[in-house]
């Protein structure tokens, strides 16, 4: 099964939400990346496999213009319970990349019985001074795909959506998204990825998987460390993915659907 | 028409090879690249400049605000005006001016403004811009999405805090303050001129328009360049009904060179133009625009040939010739320049000009040579463009009976205590 719906919060912010396997199954709430939701996702195809999947488009994602409901990371992370709400689910297990991943990291540490599994999937959230995060906000269109795949020539297809930048009104159309979209992610990823969830993730409880690419260039595999450390409690299990950079879920979905598949037991 | 003489303040001793080997002039240009000690001489030969724009007659003199920026030394503007206040007596001190998002809070615009136009004696034109991307966000850290909220309310507090004459508090959603009482207060009423320097957002036409603020095109396009934006303003103005066409709404930033001959222009100032172009606009384009910092509005209604890989090295690729034709520099004898500066002026419906006269590693005597003779030969035979606008409304308003700073200022200065007779 495969549907788009659209769900209310109470906020009042209208969200589209994918939902794809059989109902029955366990409820996973899946948040994209700061790139948004891309016309294929073949890695959430693979969860509908044994999860029944949500993934909702985040303000700012979408067509209408809502993200100026959201300014900082409590109103994020309170979106992200809204939908839940707003879903109907409870305790569903929640996964995130990227973007998505530091969402669901906060609203675990906001309300970490709330959830019944925890993934995050090249989460962003932390930042090392010995590793500083490449400034995707300060890298021109055709730059991008360098920083975030293995193969760079294929990420730029999965990134373009088959656009061609050499096209005016291709361009424009992208970077009109690009602004809706990265310009929403800055107000938690700006100018730093770090809005203090290290002193919070001492309250995480949720069992928890840490998936990653080995080759990530964005957020290094001493980043999925550095969060095992701060997530002590949950013994969250890292499991890495092989050629696969930042984009994973584009890169080696079913690898790692799999690895999120782990929280089942 | 209103001249303002105006220099970016670059730091002229950037390598030969500085754009091969560096990827940008702003953000993150190596600071070993700046010398303190050469920097003495470096501003205290731009201060020098000012001060002579005022002694040969320009209006205003003018400084604004950058910052990690090799063509503009000035990430504190209000320290260089505070310098001319002193020294000057007449010409408006035009700041154009404290990005007003920058500051916690805004608050201090208000109060250094308002130390300078009681320092001036009146003579405050003050510039709010929102601010560069790379000043605002990439070196000053601010959100791009929420940059132009963040201006807003600073705004919003900077106009309060000058024309409220109780103490208020000010619940804003970047700034909380209990007790906001200006101490001191501009000598300006209700407040000094401002003045928008803007890049063509829509937004910020509409902001001018709004509050019938001055609409700075502030640009290194030259004035054919800069039409299509101009239009923009005055288009923008038509469309929502308002009637006034003083061309004193708006200003416009033009690079001009002048000699005795359009030759001897060329063969006087055209490496240091080409230096400004090729070395000081050498700028990353992923540092011009993150996303978030234009509304989509502008960039729908925008250009996007900055985002192109071959539109990149334009700049840098431009000849003397280039950068003449497509009038980013009026250079040439004071005929050449007089002619230009009118169609300019008449062209884009601009009263006031910021006059470029410095640019790149330009030696003070040359810079001198065409600022004498902008004021002596060209800016007499413009002053009647616009004989039926009055710039009032749009400029300063000094006090009559302030302090001069002329002659033998700086001896009374230090002169000796003239005692009470009943003390001796």
């Amino acid at each position: 099964m495969s549907e788009v719906r659209t769900v209310t919060t109470r906020r009042g912010i209208d969200a589209k939400v994918r939902v794809r396997g059989e109902r029955g199954n366990p409820a996973l709430v899946y948040l994209h990346g700061a790139g948004g939701l891309f016309p294929t996702e073949p890695m959430l195809d693979a969860l509908a496999e044994r999860f029944e999947v949500f993934a909702p488009e985040w303000p700012g994602f979408g067509e209408e213009p809502t993200e100026g409901h959201l300014e900082d990371m409590l109103d994020f992370s309170l979106h992200g319970w809204d939908l839940i709400d707003a879903l109907g689910l409870d305790r569903p297990h929640l996964a995130g990349h990227s973007m998505g991943g530091m969402i669901a990291a906060e609203m675990a540490a906001l309300n970490p019985s709330g959830l019944a599994g925890l993934a995050l999937v090249a989460a962003a959230g932390l930042w090392l001074d010995a590793h500083p995060v490449p400034d995707i906000f300060a890298m021109v269109p055709f730059e991008l795909a360098e920083v975030l795949f293995v193969d760079p020539a294929a990420g730029e297809k999965v990134l373009t959506a088959g656009l061609d930048f050499a096209d005016d009104d291709a361009l424009k159309l992208f970077l009109v998204g690009n602004a809706r979209k990265l310009g929403t992610a800055g107000k938690i990823l700006f100018p730093i990825p770090n809005r203090r969830l290290s002193k919070r993730l001492y309250r995480v409880t949720t069992p928890t998987v840490l998936v990653w690419g080995r080759q990530d260039k964005l957020f290094p595999l001493v980043y999925a460390e550095r969060y095992q450390e701060l997530l002590g409690a949950t013994q969250a299990r890292l499991e890495v993915v092989d050629e696969a950079a930042h984009m994973l879920p584009y890169e080696q979905p079913a690898a790692a659907a799999a690895a999120i598949a782990g929280l089942l037991g | 028409m209103k001249f303002v003489w105006f220099n970016l303040q670059p730091w002229p001793y950037l390598p030969d090879d500085f754009r091969e080997k560096h990827r940008s002039v702003w953000v993150d240009i190596p600071n070993t690249l700046f010398d303190p000690e050469k920097g003495h001489h470096v501003y205290n030969t731009y201060l020098d400049q000012l001060e002579f724009a005022e002694s040969v007659g320009f209006d205003g003199i003018g400084c604004n605000e950058h910052h990690q920026n090799a063509y503009g030394l000035m990430p504190s503007p209000n320290i260089i005006a505070a310098g001319l206040a002193r020294r000057t007596s007449d010409a408006a001190i035009c700041v154009i001016g404290n990005s007003i998002a920058l500051y916690n809070p805004p608050l201090r615009v208000a109060e250094e403004f308002a130390m300078l136009d009681c320092i001036s004696g009146g003579r405050l034109v003050a510039g709010f811009p929102v601010g560069t991307a790379m000043d605002t966000n990439f070196t000053y850290g601010q959100i791009p999405a929420l940059t132009r909220d963040k201006y807003a309310e600073a705004h919003d507090m900077i106009m309060q805090a000058w024309t409220r004459d109780e103490v208020f508090a000010f619940d804003g959603k970047y700034n909380q303050l209990r007790y906001v009482n200006l101490w001191p207060k501009p000598i300006q009423k209700p407040h000094p001129p401002i003045y928008i320097p803007g890049g063509g957002s829509i937004e910020t036409w509409d902001f001018c328009l709004d509050h019938d603020y001055n609409y700075s095109y502030l640009s290194f396009n030259g004035y054919k360049g800069g039409k299509a934006l101009l239009d923009g303003f005055w288009e923008r103005r038509a469309e929502r009904g308002d009637r006034d066409e003083s061309p004193f709404r708006t200003s416009f930033a033009q690079i001009v060179c002048v000699a005795d001959t359009d030759e001897e222009a060329e063969k006087l100032y055209a490496e240091h133009v080409l230096y400004f172009f090729n070395r000081c606009l050498h700028v990353y384009p992923g540092f011009s625009d993150p996303a978030g910092y234009r509304t989509v509005d502008t960039i729908k209604a925008g250009k996007l040939n900055q985002l192109r890989k071959e539109a990149m090295e334009l700049f840098t690729k431009l000849t003397w010739k280039d950068l003449v034709d497509g009038g980013f520099v009026i250079a040439g004898s004071p005929d050449t320049v007089a002619e230009q500066m009118e169609y300019l002026a008449k062209s884009l419906r601009v009263g006031t000009v910021f006059c470029l006269m410095h640019m790149g590693d330009m030696p003070d005597w040359k810079t001198r040579y065409s600022t004498q003779l902008f004021a002596e030969k060209v800016m007499p035979r413009l002053r009647n463009v616009w004989p039926e606008w009055d710039a009032e409304q749009w400029w300063c308003k000094p006090m009559a009976d302030r302090r001069r700073q002329e002659g033998d200022a700086l001896d009374v200065a230090r002169r000796y205590p003239d005692m009470p007779e009943e003390v001796l």
